[in-house]
């Protein structure tokens, strides 16, 4: 019979301090630390931490490993406050971790609905941190605030009905007093919404509905009533800039997927990026990447936050990778479109309207027939993050280029609770990823894509064989991590591309690398097929 | 290659998915171990259903089918199975593919003739094996019959360049000596391949090769012409018979 | 973590594949495995062609790229995840660059070895409903003769498999998985057949040996571990009327790890299970022939040749399926065919492999259920140390002294290693009546409760010297408990792990700690060493993970 064992390596327990929502802001200024979904709030998925270089980069080695007891796709990225990791195994098991040894501290178990479904998986992206509470939203649509000493539950909040198809599957995000998340379920004709809870209670702040109501602008980019199902769901974390007190967030597809006959219109606000107010949940504004979308391009990116030089002047940007083959910088103060460039084969637009709107290329609309599109369903890149270096100036894409799918329109009906989609497309790449890969390069191929956001130029290309649904790490020392679905792990010069260390791991790689350091040694941090594998330098 | 154009129908529970040819073929491997003892290698054995032609009693979506597989049917001889959403999924999307796939062989043949063409006329063994018998070069056809009904597989005789799997597509590779090795490529990543050819599996460095790339055309001859039609309905008649190994 | 020292850097050029500086061109053919080969396994080191690593069992390899000087240089190379989650046991085998694994519970998994990547996967599901519900659904390996791979699965069957393609060449049935017959064991390849035995001990199986033709499946002959009427040893299943009873047909003695085999005199070994029902022997009265025991087989016929009872009339659910350790050493001043067991019971033990005589027998643990041997090499049993109606404590536990986990014996050193539980206890409770068989339910008795709290309980490796059954040196592992087995190299490195994940590389002669990481999980397996390429590989399998180690 098995005995518990308790290992209490409690090196880094009593060190604990309280995660400030000042620390938050100021994460920068703690590298050894990963405070947030995208370690920190504009999002740049940037490490200031310096011991791993180009040059010493090659002696990483493996430190220890975590393997989650599920099958579930491994897409949490973890948070380390002084020491102490929180991660999540699929679906919603939190688990804290002695970040130097790997040891288990405690795991608090949820056990969801089984009515929770959400399209792609029982999975979760992470968690959030304020103060010494951690928040997670879990795939039967419920908002849990745990003690992240203790492991304890604080509250329980339920966002929303996981019966009607509604799922939290994203890390949350704070701001101020407040938790905000937002609902997927965007296969199951929901309504999708972004709320705030405040942190102390779990009580609703404010609701954001992505599918505006009657009488709310934009209502009339939805015919009858389409609204009522219309999608517009959210599945990855939003940023915040707090000198303008806005926080953006990307919105899914609208529903149904792939017919818009019963919703003519743009479908504001699905594939968009909105900026809201984070105290009272106003819409500032929105840019639409894709109006009336028919082929699933959903807008849930990271908004990535950045200060640059742009046509001579200083200026507030957003940086978009689009699941639509597009690569874009926004003016964030207005959501004035500043550059829309592809980043990989497209061939549904022929370029934007002075107003930065995509102007579609004839015919491409799904047919009775079938009609071909690039990028593939799966978008020439998708929810896995991206990587800004402030340092490089360049963003870096997780790509699969060359994919494409063949859309076919019929007929789709509303049952509630029921997919919601229209006919599926025919894909050239498995979604879920093989054991072995045969593809060619023509079906789509994985690739890091480093892009110069001043002119929409691509600098270099990193290929893979396979496609990648991991993010993208960059440290303060030029150095990359990026995964892929063929189960390498790799370390490139941020600078060009080229390849500095790599590791096989076994598994596909879907999540995105973090970087902390405890007692001056720093960690890499990252998850393939069911384990979370920890590197570090020899020494 | 041709695009498979079969339109799965709305509704399987893997929205943001779509099954590629390779799910659809695991799915009739699931249907061959999992519900061909009872429903038989048609679909059509349960009264009242047809499994391939989309004729169920108690589900009207591939969702509803889906459910069934998993769950069975209360009261009645359709057991649960402990299959995920994804391989219940393609189960469901292999029988719509069969559905869509409507067609019928030019002859009737006669197995142990067919047989015979295999190993002396047709020279299939060159290339495939049956039973551990023959090349390891192209595909092993021990199960051919499970998975494949007679209508593709007269296609495929025919026209073999029509449709190639990607698990079936070459690859050949030329080692800084100057070695060529063609052979039917199993797995690649970006510094390694893994490939069959007649001597067995083999892996090579992509860093310690000349040249790398797919072979387009399929190794395979079209036998159009080179067998009359009653030789070719007794071939397909005996690769509809390859059912796969049982159990003594 | 230990330190290491940053001299290899000149050796980093590898790391590089697309630098051009990558080793000689690397290819896997898969070649044919004669018995020959596999009775020679010594001489291809860069192999690893049964699953003890030869017929011997030593699970010693003769590679010796790995030292005590530079073992702080290993480092992950790489990783195999089983898309799997249940318990994982497997010891691959490596043919020739290419290794062959197991997805639990039944699928056959051919990598590349030098990078982990899959070149053909075998999918089996066992029938439905099978579950090995003690023990996790598992297979502890596959054995290769020629280009067959041979496979016991859950349900049963004995599988052939092509090692080339991962084809089925053909299946048989050996027994009814419907009454709890299961197969988790590792096949033995022995000449033209194939080896296995049967689990299912806690629910009422009869055990049994079998053969099987390695080009046919037909079954060859059979040895059952439970004798019947007409059988030598029926006569020790006795009722309370001291007559022989019915107790034999659920009379347990399974199978579940692999045997060995002596091509000197043709014997193969096997450590038999613990008799049915585990814990009350009350209608199973007698020394329960041949549960517990190691029985020795001619491999041509299954004919029982000897066989040693290291546990008569069990009730603690101690089986000696330990894998039989075959050695030639100098015994007591002259050289002998020996044979090394540390048993479940907390016992170890050197025999005679060609007689089965009982050479010694000492405690390699905390051990209170006997007080010695006597001169025929029985042993006597403590008084009062018996299952009773208020709990009798016995050392050690239930779980043993040491388990199924792989010991090793290395000739560089002498010494044989075991994978120990130190000071473990349980409390073995009786009820008023022997349970009763139920076809498909278990069959064991009241379950042990928890042995004494005041124990300083932990794990070790616990190096032996066999000549006089004295400790040479223990390593504390880091858990209380370990399933890991033990591999030992030519170079005198020694690995092993513990159940909180720690893996660790030894100094075999001294037991210093030499490498040391976590792996997360349990290490439930034994470990393993090839060579690919010029370079030495460690594998070894942790949760659900298999993970191979090289040096820098």
């Amino acid at each position: 019979m098995i005995r518990r064992t308790l290992l209490l390596v409690l090196i880094a327990g009593s060190m604990f301090a309280q995660v400030s929502f000042e620390r938050i802001l100021n994460a920068a200024k703690e590298p050894q630390n990963w405070l947030t979904y995208s370690g920190g709030v504009q999002s740049q998925r940037h490490t200031g931490l310096t011991q791993i270089t180009p040059d010493n980069v090659k002696n990483l080695e493996q430190q220890w490993v975590f393997q989650a007891r599920s099958l579930e796709k491994f897409e949490a990225t973890p948070l380390v406050v002084d020491g102490v990791m929180y991660t999540v195994q699929a679906p919603n098991d939190i688990v804290a971790l002695d970040a130097v040894s790997g040891r288990v501290y405690w795991v608090y178990a949820y056990i969801p609905s089984p009515a929770a479904r959400p399209c792609c998986g029982m999975i979760n992206r992470g968690l959030a941190i304020l103060g010494d509470t951690l928040f997670m939203g879990t795939v039967d649509a419920h908002l849990i605030a745990v003690n992240a000493k203790s492991g304890r539950p604080i509250w329980d909040a339920k966002v929303a009905n996981a019966e009607s198809g509604y799922a939290l599957t994203h890390a949350p995000l704070v701001v101020k007093d407040k938790v905000i998340v937002g609902t997927a379920g965007g296969e199951y004709g929901i309504r999708g919404f972004i709320a705030a809870y405040d942190v102390k209670t779990g009580k609703e702040a404010w609701r954001f509905y992505t599918i505006p109501g009657p009488g709310e602008p934009g209502n009339q980019t939805w015919a009858g009533d389409s609204w009522k199902t219309g999608g517009g769901s959210v599945w990855v974390t939003g940023s915040y800039d707090p000198e303008l007190n806005l926080t953006y967030w990307g919105i899914g597809n609208p529903g149904p997927d792939w017919n818009g006959d019963s919703r003519p219109g743009d479908n504001l606000y699905s594939d968009s990026v909105v900026a809201l107010d984070p105290d009272t949940g106003k819409l500032k504004w929105y840019y639409q990447f894709s109006p009336h979308d028919e082929f699933d391009y959903d807008s849930v990116q990271v908004p990535v936050l950045a200060e640059m030089q742009w046509k001579g002047s200083q200026r507030k940007v957003m940086m978009w990778a689009n699941r639509n083959g597009m690569f874009y910088v926004i003016d964030r103060t207005s959501g004035e479109f500043l550059q829309g460039k592809p980043f990989a084969k497209v061939n549904w637009l022929t370029g934007f309207d002075e107003k930065g709107r995509p102007m579609r290329a004839p015919g491409k609309t799904p047919s009775t027939e079938g009609t071909l599109i690039y990028p593939g369903n799966q978008g020439a890149t998708n929810w896995y993050s991206p990587s800004y270096s402030p340092r490089t100036g360049l963003f870096y894409i997780p790509t699969w280029e060359n994919t494409s799918s063949i859309y076919f329109k019929s007929p789709v009906e509303y049952v509630e609770g029921r997919q919601y989609t229209g006919t599926f497309p025919r894909m050239t790449v498995s979604f879920r990823g093989n054991i072995q890969n045969q593809i060619t390069e023509d079906e789509g191929y994985g690739a890091v894509h480093a892009m110069d956001p001043k002119t929409g130029e691509r600098k270099w290309e990193f290929k893979m064989a396979d496609v990648t649904e991991s993010g993208i790490l960059t440290t303060a020392t030029d150095v990359l991590f990026v995964g892929g679905r063929e189960g390498n792990f790799f370390a490139l010069n941020a600078r060009n591309g080229s390849m500095l260390w790599k590791a096989a791991l076994g598994g596909i790689i879907a999540n995105g690398t973090i970087s902390y350091s405890v007692n001056g040694r720093q960690y890499i941090a990252v998850a393939a097929g069911n384990s979370l594998f920890t590197f570090a330098l020899r020494q | 290659m041709k695009v498979w154009t079969f339109a799965l129908s709305a509704g399987v529970l893997l929205a943001q998915h779509s099954f590629t040819r390779a799910d659809i073929e695991d799915g009739s491997r699931l249907y061959s171990n999992t519900c061909a003892a009872c429903h038989g290698a048609n679909g059509d054995r349960v009264s009242g259903v047809d499994l391939m032609h989309g004729r169920f009693r108690r589900a009207a979506t591939d969702d509803g089918v889906a459910a069934i597989i998993q769950k069975g049917i209360p009261g009645t001889a359709m057991p649960p199975h402990a299959l995920t959403d994804f391989q219940a999924g393609s189960i469901v999307a292999y029988l719509r593919s069969v559905a869509a796939e409507a067609g019928s062989v030019s002859g009737t043949g006669d197995v142990a003739r067919g047989k015979a063409i295999f190993e002396g006329k047709g020279a299939c063994q060159t290339c495939h094996s049956v039973r551990n018998s023959g090349s390891l070069v192209g595909p092993d056809l021990t199960d051919i019959g499970a998975i494949r009904r007679a209508p593709q597989l007269e296609r495929s005789l025919l026209d073999p360049d029509g449709e190639i799997l990607a698990q079936n597509r070459t690859y050949r590779v030329v080692t800084r000596e100057g070695t060529v090795i063609t052979g039917r490529l199993l797995n690649h990543d970006v510094f390694t391949i893994q490939l069959m050819d007649a001597q067995g599996p083999r892996s090579f460095q992509k860093a310690n090769l000349k040249e790398s790339g797919f072979v387009e055309k399929s190794p395979m001859p079209s036998y159009q012409g080179k067998l009359s039609a009653q030789e070719l309905a007794d071939l397909v008649s005996y690769l509809v018979s390859l059912k796969g190994i049982q159990t003594q | 973590m230990t330190k290491c020292v940053l001299a290899f850097v000149s050796l980093t050029g590898l790391l590089f594949a697309q630098g051009g500086r990558g080793p000689v061109n690397r290819e896997a053919p898969v070649t044919n495995v004669p018995f020959e080969r596999i009775l020679k396994a010594n001489q291809e080191p860069q192999n690893w062609l049964s699953y003890s690593g030869g017929t011997m069992s030593q699970r010693h390899s003769a590679l010796t790229q790995i030292t005590p000087a530079n073992a702080k240089d290993l480092t992950l190379k790489w990783v195999f995840q089983s898309r799997s989650l249940d318990k994982h046991e497997v010891t691959p085998l490596v043919v020739d660059g290419v290794m062959y694994t197991i997805q639990s519970p039944n699928d056959v998994i051919a990598l590349d070895a030098a990078t982990g990547k899959t070149i053909w996967t075998y999918f089996h599901k066992p029938a439905a409903g099978t579950v090995n519900p003690c023990c996790g659904n598992l297979s502890r390996g596959v054995a290769i003769l020629g280009d067959k791979l041979f496979l016991a699965s859950l349900d049963a069957q004995m599988i052939a498999i092509n090692a080339k393609t991962g084809k089925e060449l053909w299946k048989t049935q050996a027994a009814d998985y419907k009454q709890q017959y299961s197969f988790t064991v590792a096949p033995l390849v022995v000449k033209d057949k194939v080896i296995t035995g049967v689990a299912g001990g806690e629910h009422g199986i009869r055990g049994f040996i079998a053969a099987y033709d390695v080009n046919t499946g037909n079954e060859v002959w059979r040895f059952n571990t439970v004798p019947g009427p007409g059988e030598a040893g029926y006569d020790t299943w006795l009722g309370k009327d001291g007559k022989p009873n019915d107790s034999y047909l659920h009379g347990g003695a399974p199978i579940w790890v692999t045997g060995s085999y002596d091509p000197d005199t043709n014997l193969t070994m096997w450590g038999t299970g613990n008799a049915g029902p585990d814990w009350n022997g009350d209608a199973r009265l007698g020394d329960n022939l041949y549960s517990s025991s190691v029985v020795a087989l001619d491999a041509d016929t299954g004919k029982l040749k000897w066989h040693y009872q290291f546990s008569p009339h069990n009730e603690f659910d101690w089986d000696a399926t330990q894998v039989p350790v075959l050695a030639d050493i100098q015994y007591q001043g002259r050289p002998r065919k020996v044979m090394l067991w540390a048993n479940r019971n907390g016992m170890f033990y050197v025999l005679d492999r060609t007689s089965g005589q009982f050479l010694l027998g000492k405690p390699f643990t905390k051990v209170n259920w006997a007080t010695g041997f006597d001169e025929k090499g029985r042993p006597m049993a403590a008084p009062g140390i018996v299952p009773t109606k208020e709990g009798t404590l016995v050392y050690p536990g239930n779980q043993g002294g040491t388990n199924w986990y792989n010991p090793s014996f290395s000739p560089a050193t002498g010494l044989f290693y075991i994978p120990a539980w130190e000071n473990s206890s349980s409390t073995y409770v009786k009820g008023e009546e022997p349970p009763e068989f139920h076809e498909g339910q278990s069959f064991t008795g009241t379950f042990p409760r928890g042995g004494s709290a005041n124990e300083n309980e932990f794990s070790s490796i616990i190096a032996m010297d066999p000549n006089t059954g004295e400790r040479k040196w223990t390593f504390r592992l880091s858990a209380p408990s370990t399933e890991g087995g033990i591999l030992t190299t030519a170079s005198n490195v020694l690995f092993g792990g513990g159940r909180d994940g720690q893996f660790v590389a030894l100094d075999a002669r001294d037991g210093k700690l030499l490498f040391e990481t976590n792996l997360g999980p349990s290490v439930s397996a034994g470990p393993m060493s090839y060579q690919v390429g010029g370079k030495q590989y460690i594998s070894i399998q942790a949760g659900n993970s298999l993970y191979t180690f090289a040096l820098r």
